[in-house]
């Protein structure tokens, strides 16, 4: 290997599984490399960061990255998430997973954790299908969009996802395209360092399923479609995002608050039973 | 505020589901996550008042299905964990069951059983998972399962189901029913340093060369836990020893053989039952749980009418004791199998006997057999 072969980001690459699975011109490859990034800016101890994630085309993320990972079962990373955070808080966990995966079948372990303000991150990669399984309609796919099963135009009411996880009380919410690398990479740095349950969505490209049944053109093109059509609005209300087909995409930081974690709430009758007895 | 101690050494009057909580945090389980079902509830009760007093983790997730989730996921951070339910949420934890089978990851799951199928029976007693228990998720695979027939035996034998899950490396069953649930019953507690703790062999190589499913000689790989710098990658996935996904049909031969073989070839070591009178006995009775009560009773009965009538009481049902009744059914004219479902482990029993024996099924509804019940037949079976 020569010198320019080597990923800056080797390091926190499982190298011996490449190639990866994913379509050329494919959004994922961009996603994982700002993770990386932001994981390696984020100065945080690695060997202390976890990632997680269910099943589909984004789920093939945590098995190449080259810190603990669990591929798990489809829709059920967040509650394994939360039993590796809430039994180690020393770990960062992340979870990295596409929309059908967090929102259909995942869609009530998502607000829970939400609601319970877990500390942990989830990193949504919507390409608006299920890529994996050949592009079939989801629960992000925009109404009247073209897809395997949708072959008249999806006749279902898409999710807002930034709404719905502002509304089960995320305490960081972003969204951004494929194509934003250095504003999305700050985010999930962000996110990381973050306490409590953040959530970043990225619209990403599946040229292979979702671009080209909806005339999207190649990887590159759909991903740059995405980045023109988008406006950035940091802190707007989230119920003000919705998308639509071929509408504008707003993209920003939306959410940043505090407030105490599951973690934070727990009962220390340990150290107060040692202060009565004193 | 008053804190107990993590082993609660002594003489106690409790119900099964609180001695299994005991159980579990005298065996050193830090992490509970559930969904309240009837009759397990007052497991999730007694751990929602214990864990925070041991310095535990008690959730009360959404669902079943992230309640076994997050018990895989505790388990992977280092922690000992439990979940406990019954039909309804044990249907909801098969899928990911098979993903602790997979990963190979240590917990246990209870079931209080009651009777089914779906809402069923909620406050009633049943034995209908008990094949659920052996097949519910997909795939092919060896379980581990122990029927507890008494509160002290639901303490006993929920930290002997951590101790096989730590050894073997995967989620363990405990098929209790709502009877043995919900009965009250003295439960002795030992002393702390005479509880006998297991715990999963840890890496003996450094990170470099650690391999995540790579067994020793007893087949089972050692345990490297999130956050201890060995970069685990673990997936639900068929994977080879590193632990990477290989979609070929000789990496599913390799694992999936070592997966069952880890618990068939080590049953010698896993399988546990009672046995009274069967010297000589004639007429056995094979039951567990709750209907094992009745059985005892049942065989006193009928030896004291000069019976020769004896019991073996199965305590792990899977994997099942497939030699030892062979060795029964080649002595005996009967085997009786009274069982709260309509005869589930009967098939068991007649497929190991090789029809060496006459096999008898007793099934029984949403109530336990009286022994008188199960004494009748057995004069039956003597007056033919
Ligand atoms: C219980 C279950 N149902 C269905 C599937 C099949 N399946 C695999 S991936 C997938 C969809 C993934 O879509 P998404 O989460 O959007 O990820 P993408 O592939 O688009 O990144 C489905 C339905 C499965 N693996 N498990
Ligand atoms: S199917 Fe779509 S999401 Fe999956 S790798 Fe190909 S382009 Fe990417
Ligand atoms: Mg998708």
């Amino acid at each position: 290997m020569s010198r320019n072969d080597i990923h800056p980001m080797d390091k926190l690459i499982r190298a011996d599984r490449m190639p990866h699975i994913w379509c050329s011109g494919c959004g994922l490859g961009t996603n994982f490399s700002c993770f990386l990034s932001a994981l390696d800016q984020s100065g945080l101890d690695t060997d202390k960061c976890v990632i997680v994630s269910g099943i589909g085309c984004t789920g093939r993320i945590p098995g190449y990255t080259n810190i603990d990972s669990y591929h798990t079962t489809h829709g059920r990373a967040i509650p394994f998430a939360t039993g590796l955070k809430l039994a180690n808080p020393e770990l960062t966990v992340t979870v990295f997973s596409g929309d059908g995966d967090l929102f259909a079948i995942g869609g009530n372990h998502f607000i829970h954790a939400a609601r319970r303000n877990v500390d942990i991150n989830i990193i949504c990669v919507n390409n608006f299908n299920y890529g994996m399984t050949g592009g079939q309609y989801g629960p992000t796919t925009p109404l009247d969009a073209i897809t395997t099963t949708s072959p008249y135009g999806n006749y279902e009411h898409p999710f807002n996802l930034v709404h719905v996880a502002a509304g089960s009380g995320a305490v960081f919410v972003a969204r951004w395209t494929s194509l934003h690398v250095r504003r999305l990479t700050k985010s999930i740095k962000e996110a990381l360092l973050k306490k409590g349950f953040t959530f970043i969505e990225i619209i990403s490209p599946c040229p292979t399923s979702y671009g080209r049944r909806n005339k999207l053109g190649d990887g590159l093109e759909e991903m740059k479609y995405y980045q023109k059509n988008s406006v950035i609005s940091h802190g707007i209300d989230p119920k003000d995002t919705d998308l639509d087909l071929n509408g504008k995409i707003v993209v920003g930081k939306f959410i940043d608050i505090d407030k105490p974690t599951f973690l934070d709430k727990q009962p220390d009758l340990l150290s107060m039973a040692e202060k009565n007895k004193k | 505020m008053k804190i107990k101690l993590p082993v609660l050494t002594g003489e106690h009057f409790m119900n099964g589901d609180f001695a299994c909580a005991e159980g579990a945090i005298a065996a050193g389980c830090r992490f509970f996550a559930g969904y309240p079902i009837t009759p397990a509830t007052e497991i999730s009760e007694a751990l929602s008042r214990r864990m925070p007093q041991v310095g535990g983790i008690f959730i009360q997730m959404e669902d079943e299905l992230a309640s076994m989730n997050a018990i895989l996921g505790a388990s992977c951070a280092g922690v000992k964990s439990m979940t406990a339910t019954s039909g309804p949420g044990f249907s909801l934890m098969m899928e990911n069951f098979g993903l602790g089978i997979m990963m190979e990851i240590p917990c246990v799951l209870v079931n209080i059983q009651r009777g089914g199928p779906s809402t069923g029976l909620p406050t009633m007693v049943g034995q209908q998972d008990m094949m659920q228990a052996r097949w519910g998720s997909h795939g092919d695979y060896e379980v581990i399962a122990l029927t507890p027939s008494s509160p002290q035996e639901m303490f006993d034998y929920t930290i002997k189901a951590f101790n096989l899950s730590e050894k073997y490396r995967l989620p363990v069953l405990i098929m209790s029913d709502e009877i043995v649930g919900h009965m009250t019953e003295k439960v002795v507690i030992p002393k702390k340093g005479d509880i006998h703790i297991v715990n999963r062999k840890k890496p003996k190589r450094g990170p470099d060369k650690y391999l995540m499913y790579r067994p020793e000689k007893d087949l089972v790989p050692c345990m490297a836990n999130a956050g201890e710098g060995y970069k685990v990658i673990a997936t639900g996935l068929t994977h080879d020893e590193k632990g990477y996904p290989d979609m070929s049909a000789e990496a599913e031969e390799k694992l999936i053989t070592r997966l069952c073989d880890k618990i068939r070839k080590n049953k010698d070591d896993i399988i546990e039952f009672e046995v009274s009178e069967l010297d000589d006995a004639e007429i056995i009775v094979a039951a567990y749980g709750s209907p094992a009560r009745s059985a005892l009773r049942a065989i006193r009965l009928a030896r004291k009418e000069g019976i020769k009538a004896g019991l073996i009481r199965i305590i792990t049902v899977w994997p099942f004791p497939e030699e030892k009744i062979l060795e029964l059914a080649t002595k005996a004219r009967a085997i009786i199998v009274p069982e709260i479902n309509k005869g589930q482990i009967v098939r068991e029993v007649e497929r190991c006997s090789k029809s060496r024996c006459e096999i008898i099924s007793l099934p029984k509804l949403a109530r336990i057999h009286t022994p008188y019940e199960i004494l009748n037949v057995i004069k039956e079976v003597n007056n033919t």
